[in-house]
């Protein structure tokens, strides 16, 4: 969780990510944004994102982005 | 009202920093509309799904050419392109048979492998326009939709938003560059060299356009506009206005005109067309920033600034924010105890550009 809070404010700068649930639906993580990120994670975890897991739902949180993670990893 | 007034303008990054507003007229549109219909037969039947903001001169061809056909206009909310099975949804829920993206919006596509998962079941035509499209992520979409028409259209604000086209008809190896093409109807063009002569195939040179789709000029910038606006040098012997691009091209051997880059030191970022100068003013304007240069890597697409100064990056990214549009942020933040400077004492870009392109 530590690394990807640090992919994160690395990636967005400037948000607590640590307590914020509403990351896509408040807009403070646009397309292109969402992009760089998915493009970071697939290299720091060598995981395979499919469009299937690019829905909010997976987004919204870091718990939610970790969730994830944790799911294609296994 | 007559067709020499203006209908809008639209501001796009100056060489000095300062934003130059491209005053186009009612005229300029309506040439510009009436060659895009006619060569992609835009009727009622066309339903766009436009995916460029309406500060974008792409946006101009998408509206102007429903308004003038009756046809439909599907406005593709923006966070769809991060979410692809929504983006595909949309488009079937809404039958989008046409679209006229940047390139950087369809390698999405490509580089996910969306159509694996989901494809568009309406699309006819896909045209692209604002950056270069690559031949890999194009033969991916060309596999996918055998039967569309795919075309690479060229041009800046300046011509309200293309000068020539190129309708892919032959196939590309991937990497191989794609072609922009001939000149729209309605638009002349040549290609000059430094020695102000018109180029033989194969030499490279600036690209001039004339004809009715070249907008009136700056607005509120004559100094600007005289420098962009001139009379033609392949024709002295009466006022005739041409608009130098900048952009440098060359003919290959089949007359088509290939694209080699920008003359001056303006990027494309995402389509955008930024000069790392307006980046820097916002990021010098900021509290605490005693100096700083923006790099920009081709390769990766990643705009850099390297700066000195008090300010830590968050609080300079949050100020950079109010300052610029998204699309102008750089991708990274480098404080630095102190810039280098080289023997002209101005800062070492070169050096910089060598030290951090890839952070």
């Amino acid at each position: 969780m530590e690394e990807l809070l640090e992919i994160l404010s690395e990636v967005k700068p400037g948000v607590d990510f640590e307590t914020e649930k509403e990351l896509v639906d408040s807009g403070i993580l646009d397309s292109m944004t969402i992009i760089q990120l998915v493009a970071r994670l697939t290299d720091e975890y060598d995981i395979e994102i499919t469009p299937m897991d690019l829905v909010p739902e997976n987004f919204n949180s870091a718990e939610a982005i970790y969730a994830m993670i944790q799911r294609l990893e296994d | 009202m007559t067709s020499t007034d203006l209908l809008y303008c639209l501001f796009t990054s100056g060489s000095t920093g300062v934003p130059k507003g491209t005053a186009v007229t009612h005229g300029n549109v309506l040439s510009y509309t009436d060659w895009f219909i006619n060569t992609f037969d835009i009727t009622s039947e066309t339903i766009f799904g436009s995916q460029t903001p309406f500060y974008f001169s792409m946006s101009v061809t998408d509206l102007f050419s429903t308004l003038r056909t009756g046809a439909q206009l599907a406005i593709i909310p923006k966070k769809f392109f991060a979410f692809p099975i929504k983006l595909v949804q949309y488009m079937n829920e809404k039958k989008v048979n046409t679209i006229y993206w940047v390139p950087s919006a369809l390698c999405i596509a490509a580089n996910m492998d969306l159509f694996k998962y989901a494809k568009p079941e309406h699309l006819s035509q896909i045209l692209f326009a604002g950056e270069v499209m690559p031949t890999k992520q194009l033969n991916y979409w060309i596999k996918y939709f055998p039967d569309c028409r795919f075309a690479n259209l060229f041009g800046p604000t300046e011509t309200t938003d293309i000068c020539t086209y190129y309708v892919v008809n032959r196939s590309f190896g991937d990497g191989q560059p794609l072609p922009i093409g001939t000149a729209c109807d309605n638009c002349r063009i040549s290609v000059i060299g430094e020695d102000g002569r018109e180029c033989e195939p194969g030499q490279e040179g600036e690209l001039y356009v004339g004809g009715p789709f070249v907008a009136s000029g700056y607005y509120d910038n004559p100094e600007k506009t005289a420098e962009a606006f001139v009379q033609d040098p392949l024709s002295t012997a009466y006022p005739e206005i041409v608009y130098r691009t900048g952009d440098i091209v060359k003919y290959n051997e089949l007359g088509e005109l290939i694209y080699c880059g920008r003359k001056d030191f303006q990027i494309k970022h995402m389509g955008y067309r930024i000069e790392l100068g307006e980046i820097e003013n916002a990021a010098c304007a900021e509290e605490g920033v005693l100096s700083c240069a923006c790099i920009y890597n081709g390769e990766t697409d990643r705009i850099i600034l390297i700066y000195e100064g008090k300010t830590d990056e968050d609080t300079l990214f949050a100020g950079l924010k109010a300052r610029v549009p998204e699309y102008m942020l750089p991708a990274k933040l480098v404080k630095l105890s102190t810039m280098p400077h080289n023997s002209n004492g101005k800062i070492d870009r070169a050096m910089l550009k060598n030290n951090y392109k890839d952070q």
